[in-house]
C-alpha cells in the first residue's frame, strides 16, 4: 500500500505542482453540501418543469426519481473517487489520472460548460425575477432586465474573487432560505398546516396525465437531470476542505438526499396547482414554477417568500457555478492543458482569480444572448457527457488500483452496479434529449470532437509528461 | 524513457489558444441559434381551438388560469396548444449512436496512448 495519508495537511493547494502559493483548506462539510446544494436547487426552482412540458406531470415524476437514481449513483462513485483524489478540477483531475489526457481535457471543458452556462441560466431567472417584482409592485411597461442580469454575475465573481470561506458561507446561508422557503410552500398549500389547495385529480386529468404517452415519460428524463444537475461539483472543493475524506462524502451524500425531497416536493407542489400546459412552458408559461405556486395561493407572505426563495437558489446556483467553473478552468491552465497564465492563484485571497474574471464576459455573452432553454440543454448535455465518463472512470479506477493498494477516503457499495445503472440511465437520457433537441446533441458532440483533436494534435505538445501525474499512488496495475 | 520537455509558449501563441477555443465554443451553441436548427421543435397544429372547451380545459384548469391572470382563452392558446412531435427515423437514431459511441471509443483510444506515456514517464526512473 501507498504510504499517503489521504487527510494530510500537506498537501496544502498547489504543492504537488511545485508553485509556492496554493488554495486554502478553509472549508467544512457544511460548504461542500453548501457548494452542491446551492448550485442545484435553483433546478426546483426554474427549469425542471421543461420536463412536463416534454411529458406530461406524472412523466416528470417519473424522470424526477429515475434522475434521483442518476445522480445517487454519480454522488456514490464521486464520493470514493474525489475522497481519494484529493483536487482542485474534481472529476477532471480523476479523468487525468485514471483515464489519459484527452479524457480529461474533454471533462474540463464538460465541467467548465456545464456551470458557465447554468450560471448564465440563473442570471436569465434573476433579471425575470426582478421584472415579474416590478410588475407586482406596479410598474407599467417592460422592465430591461440586462441591467440586473450584468449586476448578478458581477457581485458574485467579485466575492468568488475575494475569498472561498466567505463566498461558500454565503451560499450556506441563502441556500438554507431557497430550501426553508420550498418546505414551508409545501406544508402551507398541502393541508398539513392549513386548508390543502392542491387539486392534482382535476389538474391531471384525461389527456392531461399522459399526453404523449409512454414516449413522453422517455422524453422527460432530458429535463429530468435538471432536478439535481451540478451535484457533483461538490468534488470542485477538494483542494480547499480540511478534510476531503470526511467531508466530501458527507457533503456529498447529505447534498443528495436533500436535493431528493426538495425535488418531489416541488413536484407536488406544482402539479397540485398549475395545468401542466402553463407549468411545462419555461419560456412563455411558468418561467419560476415554485413562484408561479406562490402566486396562486394568494397569500402575500407565500409570493415574498417563494420570491425571496427563487432570487437566493439563483444567487447561490450562480455563486457555486463560478466557483466551479473556475477551479475546473484554473486545473486545466496549471497543467498547461490551456495557457498556464490560467493557473495563477491570488497571493492575498488564495483563489484561482484570473480564471475567475475570464469566465465572467463568457457567462455574460450568453446569459444576455441566448434563450433559456438553449442554455439549459447545453448545460445538461454537458453535464450528461460527464455521466456517461462517470462509470467508464469508476470501473478503470477499481482495475487499476485493486481495493487495498491505496487508502481511499471512502468506499462506495455495490460496486459495480452504480456504475452499470449510471451508464444505462445516460443511453435513456441521450434517447429523451435526442426527442426534440437532437440538433444540439449532434452539435455540442462535434464541438467536442473538433476541441479534441485541436487538444491532441496541437495543444498537448505544451504538457509535461510525468508532472500531469500528481497523486502519490504505485503503478497502475497493467501498466 | 525519454523525458519529454515541453516547449515554452509565448504570450502571443497562448492568446491564440484561447480565441480557438473559445470560437469553438460560441459556434457550437450560436451556430445551430443562426441556422434556425436549435431548439425544441414545439409547434401549434394548424386549426387549434382557442376556447377553453375547445382546447380541452376543465374547470378547475380554467380556473387556475383566471387566477393567474388569463381570462381570455387566446391569450394562451399558443402555451396550451403547443405539442412536441417525437416522430423520428431509425436512420436519424442510429447516426446519433453512432456518434456518440465514436465519440467515447476516440477519447478512450487516445487517452490510453497518452496515458502509457505519461505513466512510464512518471515511473520508468
Amino acid at each position: 500500500m501507498a504510504d499517503f495519508d489521504i487527510a494530510s495537511k500537506e498537501r496544502d493547494g498547489m504543492g504537488p505542482h511545485g508553485t509556492n502559493v496554493g488554495l486554502l483548506r478553509v472549508l467544512g462539510p457544511a460548504h461542500v453540501w453548501a457548494l452542491g446544494v446551492g448550485i442545484v436547487l435553483v433546478g426546483e426552482y426554474m427549469g425542471w418543469n421543461f420536463a412536463v412540458g416534454k411529458g406530461g406531470a406524472y412523466a416528470a415524476l417519473v424522470a424526477c426519481w429515475f434522475a434521483g437514481i442518476l445522480y445517487t449513483c454519480v454522488a456514490m462513485i464521486d464520493s470514493e473517487v474525489t475522497s481519494t483524489v484529493a483536487a482542485a478540477g474534481g472529476q477532471y483531475t480523476q479523468a487525468k489520472h485514471i483515464v489519459g489526457p484527452l479524457m480529461a481535457f474533454n471533462v474540463g471543458l464538460y465541467l467548465v460548460f456545464a456551470y458557465t452556462m447554468l450560471e448564465a441560466a440563473n442570471a436569465i431567472t434573476a433579471g425575470y425575477l426582478i421584472s415579474e417584482v416590478a410588475r407586482l409592485s406596479g410598474f407599467e411597461g417592460t422592465l430591461d432586465q440586462r441591467p440586473f442580469i450584468i449586476l448578478s454575475i458581477m457581485f458574485l465573481a467579485w466575492l468568488n474573487y475575494r475569498g472561498v470561506l466567505a463566498t461558500l458561507t454565503f451560499n450556506l446561508v441563502i441556500t438554507a432560505i431557497a430550501f426553508t422557503a420550498i418546505i414551508i410552500l409545501f406544508l402551507s398549500t398541502t393541508g398539513i398546516v392549513g386548508t390543502s389547495i392542491m387539486q392534482h385529480a382535476d389538474l391531471m386529468s384525461g389527456s392531461a396525465a399522459l399526453p404523449y404517452g409512454w414516449i413522453g415519460v422517455l422524453a422527460a428524463m432530458h429535463f429530468g437531470l435538471w432536478y439535481y444537475l451540478g451535484i457533483e461539483g461538490t468534488t470542485q472543493a477538494a483542494e480547499e476542505v480540511r478534510s476531503p475524506a470526511r467531508a466530501l462524502p458527507f457533503g456529498t451524500l447529505a447534498g443528495i438526499m436533500t436535493l431528493l425531497i426538495a425535488a418531489t416536493l416541488t413536484w407536488y407542489v406544482c402539479t397540485g396547482l398549475i395545468p401542466w400546459e402553463f407549468l411545462g412552458d419555461g419560456l412563455n408559461g411558468s418561467v419560476a414554477p415554485l413562484f408561479t405556486a406562490a402566486l396562486l395561493t394568494n397569500s402575500q407572505p407565500l409570493v415574498w417568500l417563494l420570491g425571496v426563495g427563487t432570487l437566493f437558489a439563483t444567487l447561490a446556483s450562480a455563486n457555486g457555478c463560478i466557483n466551479d467553473a473556475s477551479r475546473a478552468w484554473f486545473s486545466l491552465g496549471r497543467d498547461k492543458y490551456l495557457p498556464g497564465w490560467f493557473g495563477a492563484v491570488h497571493p492575498t485571497f488564495r483563489t484561482p482569480y484570473r480564471s475567475i474574471v475570464f469566465l465572467v464576459p463568457i457567462a455574460l455573452a450568453f446569459a444576455l444572448k441566448a434563450p433559456l432553454d438553449q442554455v439549459v440543454t447545453f448545460s445538461i448535455l454537458s453535464g450528461l457527457l460527464n455521466y456517461t465518463f462517470m462509470p467508464l472512470n469508476m470501473i478503470m479506477f477499481r482495475k487499476k488500483w485493486p481495493m487495498g493498494s491505496i487508502t481511499r477516503g471512502y468506499e462506495h457499495p455495490f460496486h459495480p452496479l452504480p456504475s452499470i445503472v449510471l451508464l444505462l440511465l445516460c443511453a435513456i437520457t441521450f434517447f429523451a434529449v435526442f426527442l426534440g433537441y437532437g440538433t444540439q446533441l449532434v452539435a455540442m458532440i462535434a464541438f467536442y470532437i473538433v476541441a479534441s483533436l485541436w487538444f491532441h494534435f496541437w495543444r498537448y505538445r505544451f504538457v509535461n509528461r510525468a508532472s500531469q501525474f500528481t497523486m502519490p499512488w504505485p503503478r497502475p496495475k497493467g501498466y | 524513457m525519454a523525458h519529454y520537455v515541453a516547449p515554452k509558449q509565448g504570450k502571443l501563441s497562448q492568446l491564440f489558444d484561447v480565441v480557438v477555443l473559445m470560437a469553438l465554443t460560441f459556434g457550437a451553441l450560436y451556430i445551430p441559434m443562426f441556422l434556425g436548427l436549435a431548439g425544441g421543435v414545439k409547434t401549434v397544429p394548424e386549426g387549434a381551438g382557442q376556447t377553453w372547451e375547445a382546447m380541452g380545459q376543465n374547470a378547475a384548469q380554467i380556473a387556475q388560469y383566471n387566477a393567474l391572470g388569463f381570462t381570455d382563452p387566446a391569450a394562451v392558446s399558443d402555451i396550451i396548444n403547443a405539442r412536441y412531435d417525437y416522430s423520428f427515423s431509425m436512420t436519424a437514431l442510429l447516426v446519433m449512436v453512432v456518434i456518440i459511441v465514436a465519440y467515447y471509443v476516440l477519447m478512450l483510444k487516445f487517452s490510453e496512448t497518452e496515458y502509457r506515456e505519461v505513466i512510464a514517464e512518471k515511473f520508468d526512473k
